[in-house]
C-alpha cells in the first residue's frame, strides 16, 4: 500500500476517532461531573449527607467501572438502540463510550473534589454560602487542576475504548489498524496508525498537563 | 452580643462540650483559653452553628441562631465574621476575589463589590495587593486577607480560632494590633480562641478558661485578677505553685510603681523577703504580683495592704 492510498484512510479514520472521542467527552462531562459532585455532596459528612443515595450511586458507578469495556459495549446494545435508533456507526458508538467513561470520570471528579480542604468549605459555610454556591464557587474552582487532570486521563481512556468501539461500526484508527493491519497484513499502515495514536495521546496529555499547571495556583 | 446557654456537644463517646454558658458583651474582646482538646474550637464552631450543639441555645446579636432554618441561618451567618488558623483562602481566586466572595454570596452588585473590596483591603493594610494570588503573600498578609474577607459582610461579631498560631511573634503582634484597632474603630465584638497567654494579656477584656468541655472560670480580666485563687492570675504570672505555706502573694493593679512594700516595712514592725514576682502589661493596664515572706507583726501590715487595694493571699 502506498502513501497515496494510506493518506485518505488515515485522514478519515483520525476524523472518526476525533468525532467519537469528542462527542463522548462532551457527554461524559455532562453526566460524570454531576455524579462526581453528588458522590461528594451526599457523602456522610458532606454538604448534604444522604448516605443511602450516595451508596446506591457508588454501587452503580462501581458496576460500571468493573465491566470490561468490550463486555459493556455489547451488553448495552439494546440501550444504544433505544437512544440512537441504531447500533452501528459513529453516533451509536458514542453511547457505549459515554456509558463506559462516565463512572470512570465520576470517580476522578470525586477524588479531585475531596482534595479541596475542608477548611475552605467550612469558611464558605461560615460566610453563609448556600450549598449550591459552595459547589459552584468553592469546590469546582478549587478542584479545577485535578478536574482537568482527570479529564485528560478520561480522554486518553476514551481513545483506547474508541479503538474497540470502532470494530462495531464506528470506524476510527483502531478499526483501521484491525482491518488493514491485522486482517490484511498491511504492516506499514499498522505501524503508522500506532505512531499516530501515540502522538495523539501524547499531545492530549501534554495539553492537559499544561492547562492543569496553569490553573494550579497553590504553589 | 453572644449568649450561649447550656451547650452540650458530643462526638460518639467523646463529650466535647458539657454544659457551657458563654456571655460576650458588645464591643469586647473575649478570649477562650484551654489545653488541647478542652473544647474551645467546638465552642467557637457552635457560635455560628458550623457545629450544631446537641443541647443548648445560641443567640448572636439578638437573634437566636439555634431556632433558625438553614436558609435563615445562612443569612444570619453573614453578620458573623470568622478567621481561621490556616487562613482558609481560596487558591483559585485573587486576593480581591477572596475578599469579594462573601459579597458575591450576599448578591452585592459588581461595582459596589469592587468599591467595598478596595476599602477593606485598605483597612487591613493591603491596598494595591488585590491582584495577587494568596500563595504570593506571607502568613501575616494572608491573615489580613482573611480578616478583610471576614469584615466584608459588615459583621457585628468576629470569631477567631487560633488566628495567630501559625504566625511568628512579630506578625502575631501586628495582627493583634489590627484586631484591637478594628475593635476600637468599628466597635467589633471579637471572640477569640488561643492557647497563647500573650494574646490574652495583650488584647482581651474578658476570658473564659476551658477544661474538659466546661468553662472553669470566666469574667473580665480585671475582675479575675482581683479574685482570690483565680486560675487566670496563676497562669499569667509565673510564680511557683503551690505557694509555700505562710507566704503572702500580693496582686496590685493600678500604679505598680507605688512603693507599698517599703511603706509597709517603714510603718510596721515587719521584715519582708521577696520570693518572686513580676509585672505584666495587660490590656487594662499594668498588674504586678509579688510573693513575699513576712516576719514579725504580719497582721496589721496585711490589713494595711488590703486597705491600699491590694489583693492579699496568704498560703497555708
Ligand atoms: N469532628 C469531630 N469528631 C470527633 N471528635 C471531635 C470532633 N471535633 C472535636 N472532637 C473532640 O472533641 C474534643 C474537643 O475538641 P476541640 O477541637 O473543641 O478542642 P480544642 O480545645 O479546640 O483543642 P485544640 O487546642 O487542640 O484545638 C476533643 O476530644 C476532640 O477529639
Ligand atoms: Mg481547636
Amino acid at each position: 500500500m502506498t502513501w497515496d492510498e494510506m493518506a485518505p484512510l488515515l485522514w478519515e479514520s483520525t476524523w472518526q476517532t476525533a468525532l467519537m472521542v469528542g462527542w463522548s467527552t462532551v457527554f461524559t462531562v455532562l453526566f460524570g461531573l454531576p455524579i462526581g459532585v453528588a458522590l461528594v455532596v451526599f457523602d456522610r459528612g458532606g454538604l448534604r449527607p444522604l448516605p443511602v443515595l450516595k451508596s446506591v450511586l457508588g454501587v452503580i458507578v462501581n458496576v460500571g467501572r468493573s465491566l470490561p469495556f468490550i463486555v459493556l459495549m455489547i451488553a448495552i446494545i439494546p440501550f444504544t438502540r433505544l437512544v440512537v435508533g441504531t447500533t452501528i456507526g459513529t453516533a451509536a458508538v458514542v453511547v457505549p463510550l459515554t456509558v463506559g467513561a462516565v463512572p470512570f470520570f465520576a470517580r476522578l471528579v470525586e477524588t479531585a473534589l475531596r482534595e479541596v480542604g475542608s477548611d475552605v468549605v467550612q469558611a464558605a459555610q461560615a460566610m453563609g454560602a448556600s450549598r449550591t454556591a459552595i459547589v459552584r464557587k468553592v469546590l469546582l474552582p478549587e478542584a479545577m487542576p485535578g478536574l482537568v487532570a482527570g479529564l485528560t486521563v478520561t480522554v486518553v481512556a476514551l481513545i483506547g475504548y474508541s479503538a474497540m468501539a470502532g470494530t462495531i461500526g464506528g470506524g476510527g484508527l483502531g478499526d483501521l489498524a484491525v482491518r488493514y493491519g491485522y486482517q490484511r497484513f498491511e504492516t506499514l499502515l499498522m505501524i503508522v496508525t500506532v505512531v499516530l495514536l501515540v502522538v495523539i495521546v501524547q499531545l492530549i496529555q501534554s495539553l492537559g498537563d499544561a492547562v492543569a499547571r496553569r490553573l494550579s495556583h497553590s504553589k | 452580643m453572644i449568649q450561649a446557654s447550656g451547650l452540650h456537644k458530643s462526638y460518639g463517646e467523646t463529650v466535647a462540650l458539657d454544659g457551657v454558658d458563654l456571655h460576650v458583651r458588645e464591643g469586647e474582646i473575649y478570649g477562650v483559653l484551654g489545653r488541647s482538646g478542652a473544647g474551645k474550637s467546638t465552642l467557637l464552631r457552635c457560635v455560628n452553628l458550623l457545629e450544631r450543639p446537641g443541647r443548648g441555645t445560641v443567640t448572636v446579636a439578638g437573634q437566636e441562631l439555634t431556632a433558625l432554618r438553614s436558609g435563615e441561618l445562612n443569612h444570619a451567618r453573614r453578620r458573623i465574621g470568622m478567621i481561621h488558623q490556616h487562613f482558609a483562602l481560596l487558591s483559585s481566586r485573587t486576593v480581591a476575589a477572596n475578599v469579594a466572595f462573601p459579597l458575591e454570596v450576599m448578591g452585592v452588585a459588581r461595582a459596589e463589590r469592587e468599591r467595598r473590596v478596595a476599602e477593606l483591603l485598605d483597612l487591613v493594610g493591603l491596598g494595591g495587593r488585590g491582584g495577587d494570588r494568596p500563595h504570593q503573600l506571607s502568613g501575616g498578609q494572608k491573615q489580613r486577607v482573611g480578616i478583610a474577607r471576614a469584615l466584608a459582610g459588615d459583621p457585628a461579631v468576629l470569631l477567631s480560632d487560633e488566628a495567630t498560631s501559625a504566625l511568628d511573634p512579630a506578625t502575631t503582634r501586628s495582627i493583634l494590633d489590627l484586631l484591637k484597632r478594628l475593635n476600637a474603630e468599628l466597635g467589633l465584638t471579637i471572640l477569640l480562641i488561643t492557647h497563647e497567654m500573650n494574646v490574652v494579656k495583650s488584647v482581651c477584656d474578658s476570658v473564659a478558661i476551658m477544661a474538659g468541655g466546661r468553662i472553669e472560670e470566666s469574667g473580665s480580666i480585671a475582675g479575675l485578677i482581683r479574685t482570690p485563687g483565680s486560675r487566670l492570675t496563676r497562669e499569667i504570672f509565673p510564680l511557683p505553685e503551690p505557694a509555700p505555706a505562710g507566704s503572702v502573694t500580693l496582686t496590685f493593679t493600678g500604679d505598680p510603681q507605688r512603693p507599698v512594700v517599703s511603706e509597709v516595712v517603714r510603718e510596721f514592725d515587719v521584715e519582708v523577703s521577696i520570693l518572686g514576682g513580676s509585672i505584666e502589661d495587660l490590656a487594662g493596664g499594668a498588674v504586678g504580683r509579688l510573693r513575699v515572706a513576712l516576719t514579725g507583726e504580719a497582721a496589721p501590715a496585711l490589713a494595711y495592704l488590703r486597705e491600699r487595694g491590694l489583693l492579699v493571699e496568704v498560703a497555708r
